[in-house]
């Protein structure tokens, strides 16, 4: 545990929607990163993926719950150690149109954190480190005079990276990084991430709702459901044995590039009735009860927690035996 | 000529715009046939939603469809159809659903009453009449206490409900045609998974043909019985299912199903990356328009563009390696 690089204990973001309504996007989560490593978050649209990224490097003031970094929490980071935190921790967001500033150049852009954090000593120190950036990400020092919308999607994701890189960060939120792009560009995206990393020494929280592009990148994977974890483990054994009936659907419901194989799953495929019930005010017990073909009162009544059944392989689920 | 329920010959779609003339379909042919799946695959910009909305004759300006495309439908052209022609094909014999069905559907007007119009728009049928059936697809279409669903408000239902009801309105005359535009695009999995199903049975059941639009190699490989696959605005493959998958020809088709993982292989290796982005298609280039991202291009691919090749009995490709074997 001791090279975690980030670690989260019983993380919890709660919205008030005012009129006694309370959102649980992040309700009770834990997880742990080991340096170097990448972490997939994966669930649905709404299941509360985003706010968890966001809650972890502090843009959203958690309800309860620590977020440890290197061993310490966040939120009671002050003044210089703030700082370094939040040169230390980094985002990439899905949308590479909304979060880069159309009124800026790249280099305007790439050199913003730079100066912040005062690490180019003169102008020509920082002119270099910017075109060192672009080249990292495979682009031109032409570049770095234009505006954004000059840039492709493709080509503007990479400039964000670059910014993020540019303060020499150890830990990158991807939050859908390539959901946004056509997929022979997120080919590139995903090939210039995974050298990065290894370059690096990059830990990455991988932020998707992509399964098999999650698969790809990460060493393990954590599956959430309305606000919860619900699976966390390694990925190819998330992929070969998993216990979650939601999981096991999810899994399922992916459709595989390859019309043989598709009419060999077709029998075997596990049909979800339903639609994922409301995170505000979400009922007691297990909220995938309403949909999960092995619910019973037990379900309904207690929340599952998060236990482990295997090496390594955690299960929030009343029907999976074994392991506490 | 007729044999095929649809028949698209020479397409080209034009947009101007301030900086000149945008080619994004530039002489596409192709055919369906009754109660078949064809799904057109290709990147965003290549062409396939313009080459759709053709089909339902719902180019506006700045675009035209240029004089020379032909689209037969049983053997009429209808791009000759007058407006009334059209307007009872539309919705009738051909029917269209978009990728957002909520800027699709209209937020003033109940669920129920927008099937409505539709059957009465094409049906000389009674209100009474109308409702029942409309209540009838709703069912149909697998909603839950369908005569609450009709009395309710798009921004009521969830965005795969509110796909379930662009469905409904779809098959409301029984078409002969549905052409789903990234129908799934904007759902979750489980719920993509429930929707394809879905316009799989209804369209076996009515014996409707599909078109279907997409980016997505996976629900391909789930759907389509024959494929046609886009780039810069042209077709550069197309053949059954089958032969696309596992009798790849053309260099593009073998780089889009390489660049995505897959989930039920374990693999380390690095994916496969088409360098640079697709071309501008203001002044498209003279040759082959994948040349420039290719990594087997020839002298003749930069200066030709190559013709469609038959492969095989349904299957044809356009790339100048083919002509060399």
């Amino acid at each position: 545990m001791s090279d975690a690089v980030l670690e989260v204990r019983n993380l919890k973001k709660y919205f008030d929607l005012g009129h006694g309504q309370l959102l649980k996007a992040v309700d009770d989560i834990s997880f742990s990163i080991d340096a170097g490593e990448t972490l997939g978050l994966v669930g649905e649209s709404g299941c509360g993926k985003t706010t968890c990224g966001r809650t972890v490097i502090g843009m959203y003031q958690k309800t309860g719950g620590e977020v440890l970094y290197s061993g310490r929490e966040i939120s009671n980071l002050r003044g210089r150690d703030l700082k370094s935190f939040h040169k230390d921790a980094q985002m990439i967001f899905q949308d590479p149109y909304a979060s880069l500033n159309p009124r800026m150049t790249v280099s305007e852009i790439i050199g913003e954190g730079i100066d912040i954090h005062h690490l180019a000593p003169n102008r020509k120190a920082r002119e270099e480190r910017i075109y060192e950036l672009l080249s990292l990400v495979e682009l031109n020092p032409e570049h770095a005079g234009r505006f954004i919308h000059e840039f492709s999607g493709g080509q503007r994701q990479r400039i964000g990276i670059a910014r993020a890189l540019a303060v020499s960060p150890k830990l990158l939120i991807l939050d859908e990084p390539i959901s946004a792009l056509d997929v022979s560009i997120q080919a590139q995206v995903v090939n210039m991430l995974v050298r990065l990393q290894r370059e690096m020494g990059l830990t990455y929280l991988f932020i998707a709702h992509d399964l098999a592009m999650v698969k790809y990148i990460s060493k393990r994977v954590a599956v959430m459901y309305l606000g919860r974890l619900v699976e966390l483990t390694r990925a190819e054994e998330l992929y070969a044995h998993p216990l979650h009936p939601y999981t096991q659907a999810l899994l399922s419901a992916i459709p595989i590039p390859d019309p043989e194989v598709e009419r060999e799953r077709e029998h075997k495929r596990i049909r979800l009735e339903g639609e994922t019930v409301s995170p505000i005010n979400p009922p007691e017990g297990c909220l995938f009860a309403g949909r999960c073909p092995y619910a019973t009162a037990q379900c309904r009544q207690e929340t599952p927690q998060l236990k482990s059944v295997r090496e390594n392989h955690f299960v929030a689920c009343h029907k999976v035996p074994g392991g506490e | 000529m007729s044999e095929h329920l649809l028949e698209i010959e020479n397409l080209r779609v034009s947009y101007r715009i301030y900086a000149g003339e945008v080619q994004s379909v530039r002489g596409i042919s192709f055919c369906l046939d009754a109660g078949e799946i064809l799904a057109i695959v290709g990147e965003s910009g290549c062409g396939k939603s313009v080459t759709a909305k053709s089909i339902m004759r719902l180019i506006h300006e700045p675009g035209t469809i240029l004089p020379g495309s032909h689209i037969y439908y049983k053997g009429e052209d209808i791009l000759t159809f007058d407006e009334r022609r059209l307007a009872m094909f539309r919705g009738g014999e051909c029917s269209i659903i978009f990728q957002d069905a909520l800027t699709s559907l209209n937020p003033t007007m109940t669920v129920g009453k927008q099937i409505m119009e539709n059957i009465r728009h094409h049906r000389n049928v009674s209100k009474a009449r109308a409702r029942e059936e409309a209540i009838e697809l709703l069912k149909k279409v697998g909603l839950s206490e369908p005569e609450r669903r009709f009395r309710q408000y798009p921004h009521e239902l969830s965005g795969g409900m509110r796909q379930r009801v662009m469905i409904a309105i779809a098959f409301a005359n029984r078409p002969k045609i549905l052409i789903a535009d990234e129908p799934t695009t904007a759902l979750d999995v489980t719920i993509q998974a429930q929707i394809m199903d879905l316009i799989k049975k209804l369209a076996r059941e009515e014996g409707t043909a599909v078109i279907l639009i997409t980016h997505d190699m996976g629900v391909v490989a789930n759907v389509a019985e024959r494929i046609a696959v886009m780039y810069a605005g042209k077709i550069v493959e197309q053949g059954d299912a089958d032969s696309i998958f596992y009798q790849t020809a053309h260099p593009y088709t073998e780089i889009l199903l390489a660049a995505v993982p897959r989930l039920d292989l374990n693999s380390e290796e690095e994916l496969t990356a088409i360098r640079g982005t697709p071309p501008d298609l203001i002044n498209p280039p003279a040759g082959c328009a994948f040349c420039t991202r290719c990594g087997r291009t020839m002298e003749v691919c930069l200066r030709e563009a190559p013709e469609m090749l038959r492969l095989g009995e349904t299957h044809q490709a356009a790339c100048f390696l083919l002509n060399m074997e």
